[in-house]
């Protein structure tokens, strides 16, 4: 079976899901622009969007139309050669319209796992949740074809697991997006030791299609991804919790939070990185985690910002939610205290400039994330950047100098346990997947 | 050899901000003044400079394509916004492509000329954020030959005509000095909207405008082959506004002499829209509207000392340079590196920051052309004022419709 065939039926499992509506929409453009291929005219793509909830399903619909008109929009280049033989449609205006109208109506909706029957790909987004996973699967397996591949997004659910038992017999690998889909270029791609070949070939010729980076990672709970993300964020917190001890938990917080963005120059804190995928979610992948590879992962904090029911996250806008930190219009506006289960409010005359003191000045002629992330120099300003922070006997310094060795003992980890097959690996992904302007494996502050 | 019959004038000139993006009060999602708001502040700003509004005998506006950005047409009978004495007084609407507005500019003053009128208001208008420009690059493709082109045409209809334009000259001429004559034409561009707090460039903070161009790479997935957006001239909404004038009719708005400027000579050339340029590295048409207004005039292109051409995108003002004499053909890059364009240089153009830098309403860009030498010419510029050497007191405009295929020029000097 050719590429372009088993994409003519695919399903989205978990479709009105912040990853399944993502993967929906990324698919459904690609499935568009197949029919419009000379050797598909004529021929029926389907993609059917299952989800139990009809109101998500809604969404989807109206996310996909605002999403494939925005994407239509600026591809409007590309967009009039696929349509140059469409006598009839001329402008731009009429030629996005029709591509739009044909993204749209590539989406069947359905709430009923039945709807998948005819599918030979099925890309499964649902809950994080081993048993629901497996039943889905297996009921699955029950109605589509024998040839079917199945591609799940699971963050921390190891791929042989779910193949064992749900009996898919290696017909399943993981394709593991970043969110949100459209935009994240990274996508690991997971084989357990039983996913057969073509399974795994198929996917990566999706990942190409959907021009997205592949990197390869071991069926090891976190992969490579998570893997760093949650050993690197309990760092951060056994570090602020040191702080915390003398100084109280907003400046704690609020100064591993600026060492790890500024110092590291990485786009954001560790904090801020929590709180946008959400604590309960850390929390949760760093148990799964826990779980399978029987390392203690876990750190009090996470335990008490759940109970206190601040979670983070994200609004529908995409704009974050309080959690450690609180945010107002992208900027971070308050520290939470755990002690008095409240915000700080951020004070540039008060503590927060008493916090910014004690860490000691930034090296000279210091650039941020934003400024570096373009700068054609990059390289050198970075080798240069970590220099300053290598000689430098300030408390930031201090910190941001044992960051860099922690995260780079945690990718080099991965290396050695052969969750990444090499260096490379781990530093495409936190390059790529989390934009840091270079690899956790580095000569820095050596 | 077209001689002026009589004597002609611009007594008033206005124009509106140039609003869109770069300018700090433009929100693309919040409402914003339609087409009678411009028409009646351009309008009004040159009204208020004379005595007796109601000594105005006849209205011309140019405009380009309400009919689709706003879908409306019979802009002629909207004059009356700018004042009440215009209802019942002659009024049209000329259209040319971009170069409406000097259409709009040539027809008051055959009027004149003619005998029908000594005091012809004209306003060119565009309002064009009423669609994105992914839209509006449809919209603007009627400036050329729409059933014939379109649907072969680049998404950015207009943008790849000159990015080939820019292609082909980088490929006769050298490649580097082409776009590094460019990057300077932008530069340039900028720095004298800065000086103008009208134009939409007006904001523009950008420290390092040269090397900002160098480094953005055309990239003909997203966009073009041979040119990045810093090239082209921005989506604008505005107006301007000038009093063309008989003899009599400057008498009766009671202004001096001084404050006026007297239109020497002026130019219309037409090119067929249903076939292509011959050389995509010259600007025929716009050349031979040049030479019909400076033979008119009676001057050559040593005796301009104020220029103001058509840059709908950069390379279209190194080809203008060359289509008005100021360079040879293949030496306008070397022209425009050289720093003569500049305010500062022998031959300064476009000192308001032409089309790239105040913005490119497109049907009022011809009579902002004409605004501007008016304002030069009578040392009215304010912080964008050239010096106009005494050897040197003419002032050439030439604006250009579509591809090159309509263009009007004129050259006016200090009244005396
Ligand atoms: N959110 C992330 O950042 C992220 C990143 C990478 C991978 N993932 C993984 O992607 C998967 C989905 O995560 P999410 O964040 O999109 O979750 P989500 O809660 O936003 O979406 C899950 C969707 O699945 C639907 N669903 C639940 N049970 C179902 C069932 N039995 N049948 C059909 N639909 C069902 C729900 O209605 C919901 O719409 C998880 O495995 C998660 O680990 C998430």
């Amino acid at each position: 079976m050719t590429l372009d065939e088993r994409l003519s039926n695919v399903s989205v499992v978990g479709a009105a899901g912040k990853m399944g509506s993502g993967i929906t929409l990324l698919l459904a453009q690609e499935m568009a622009r197949l029919s419009l291929l000379p050797q598909n005219r004529g021929k029926v793509f389907r993609l059917n969007a299952v989800d139990l909830s009809p109101e998500g399903l809604r969404g989807l619909q109206e996310y996909v139309h605002a999403q494939a008109l925005k994407a239509a929009e600026k591809g409007a280049v590309g967009l009039r050669a696929l349509y140059a033989d469409r006598e009839d449609l001329v402008e731009n205006g009429e030629i996005i319209e029709d591509f739009v109208r044909r993204v749209e109506s590539m989406v069947w909706p359905s709430t009923q796992l039945a709807a998948a029957s005819g599918s030979h790909l099925v890309f499964e987004a649902i809950v994080e949740k081993v048993p629901v996973k497996v039943s889905v699967l297996k009921q699955l397996r029950e109605i589509v074809p024998d040839d079917a591949f199945f591609f799940t997004n699971t963050s921390s659910v190891p791929i042989g697991l779910l193949d064992r038992e749900a009996g898919l017999a290696g017909r399943i690998v993981g394709v593991h997006f970043y969110n949100p889909p459209p935009v994240q270029k990274l996508v690991e791609i997971i084989r357990a030791p039983g996913t057969r070949p073509d399974t795994a070939e198929t996917a990566a010729e999706i990942g190409k299609r959907l021009r997205k980076t592949l990197i390869p990672a071991a069926d090891v709970a976190g992969f490579i991804g998570n893997g760093h993300f949650i050993r690197d964020g309990l760092h951060g917190l056994q570090e602020a919790e040191a702080l915390a001890k003398n100084e109280g938990w907003p400046k704690a917080l609020w100064t591993v939070n600026r060492v790890s963005q500024d110092w590291l120059l990485r786009p954001m804190g560790i904090f801020q990185l929590i709180d946008y995928v959400g604590i309960d979610v850390f929390r949760f992948i760093q148990d799964v985690m826990g779980k399978f590879l029987e390392e203690p992962l876990s750190h009090p904090v996470v335990d008490a910002m759940i109970e206190h029911g601040v979670l983070g996250g994200q609004n529908p806008d995409g704009s974050q939610k309080p959690g450690f930190l609180r945010y107002e219009k992208g900027r971070i506006t308050a520290v939470y205290d755990l002690e008095r289960k409240d915000y700080v409010p951020l004070d540039p005359k008060g503590w927060t400039a008493e916090a910014d003191a004690r860490l000691g000045p930034l090296p000279e002629g210091f650039r941020g994330w934003k400024a570096l992330a373009g700068a054609p120099d990059r390289d050198a300003a970075l080798k240069a950047h970590f220099d300053a922070v290598a000689a430098m006997k300030t408390p930031g310094a201090e910190l941001a100098r044992r960051y860099v060795k922690r995260s780079r003992e945690i990718a080099r980890r991965l290396v050695a346990t052969g969750v990444a097959a090499r260096p490379e690996d781990v530093n495409g992904v936190l390059t790529s997947g989390f934009y840091h302007l270079y690899g956790p494996i580095n000569d820095f502050c050596a | 050899m077209r001689k002026m019959q009589k004597r002609v004038y611009v007594v008033a000139a206005d124009t509106t901000v140039f609003l869109g993006t770069g300018r700090k009060e433009f929100h693309p999602k919040k409402p914003r003044p339609g087409l009678e708001h411009y028409i009646a502040e351009a309008g009004k700003g040159v009204l208020a400079q004379i005595s007796d509004p109601e000594a105005v005998d006849e209205g011309v506006v140019g405009n380009f394509m309400a009919s689709r950005f706003n879908r409306q047409g019979h802009l002629g009978a909207m004059m009356a916004v700018v004042h009440p004495s215009l209802a019942g007084k002659p009024s049209l609407r000329v259209e040319g492509a971009c170069a409406s507005g000097g259409l709009a500019v040539v027809t008051a003053i055959k009027s004149v000329l003619a005998g029908q009128a000594d005091l012809s208001l004209v306003v060119g208008v565009e309002v064009q954020n009423t669609v994105k420009a992914i839209y509006g690059a449809d919209i603007l493709a009627g400036a050329g030959h729409y059933a014939a082109e379109r649907k072969s045409g680049h998404a950015y209809y207009f943008p790849a005509k000159f990015s080939d334009r820019a292609g082909e000259y980088k490929k006769r001429f050298g490649a580097e000095r082409t776009w590094a004559a460019m990057g300077r034409w932008y530069e340039q561009a900028v720095r004298n909207a800065r000086l103008n707090p009208k134009a939409q460039e007006f904001h523009n903070t950008t420290t390092d405008l040269f090397s900002t161009h160098q480094t953005m790479a055309p990239n003909p997935k997203s966009f073009c082959e041979h040119i990045n957006v810093l090239d082209c001239s921005k989506v604008s909404d505005g107006a301007a506004a000038i009093l063309v004038a008989s003899e009599e009719g400057l008498k009766r708005t009671g202004r001096k002499k001084s404050e006026a400027v007297e239109l020497v000579g002026f130019g219309h050339s037409t090119a067929d829209l249903t076939a292509q340029p011959d050389d995509l590295t010259v600007l025929d048409t716009t050349r031979r509207a040049a030479r019909e207004a400076l033979e008119m005039a009676g001057v050559a292109v040593r005796d301009v000392g104020v220029f103001e051409v058509h840059d709908c995108f950069t390379i279209s003002g190194i080809l203008a340079c060359e289509a008005l004499g100021l360079a040879g053909h293949g030496e306008g890059a070397d022209y425009v590196l050289s720093g003569a364009t500049r305010r500062d240089g022998p031959t300064p153009v476009n000192t308001s920051g032409g089309l790239v830098g105040f913005g490119h309403p497109t049907g009022a860009s011809g009579v902002r052309m004409a605004a501007d030498l008016w304002r030069q010419l009578t040392g009215r510029a304010g912080d964008d004022q050239v010096k106009i050497p005494s050897e040197r007191p003419h002032g050439i405009f030439a604006s250009m419709g579509g591809n090159d295929r309509t263009v009007v020029s004129c050259v006016f000097r200090r009244a005396a």
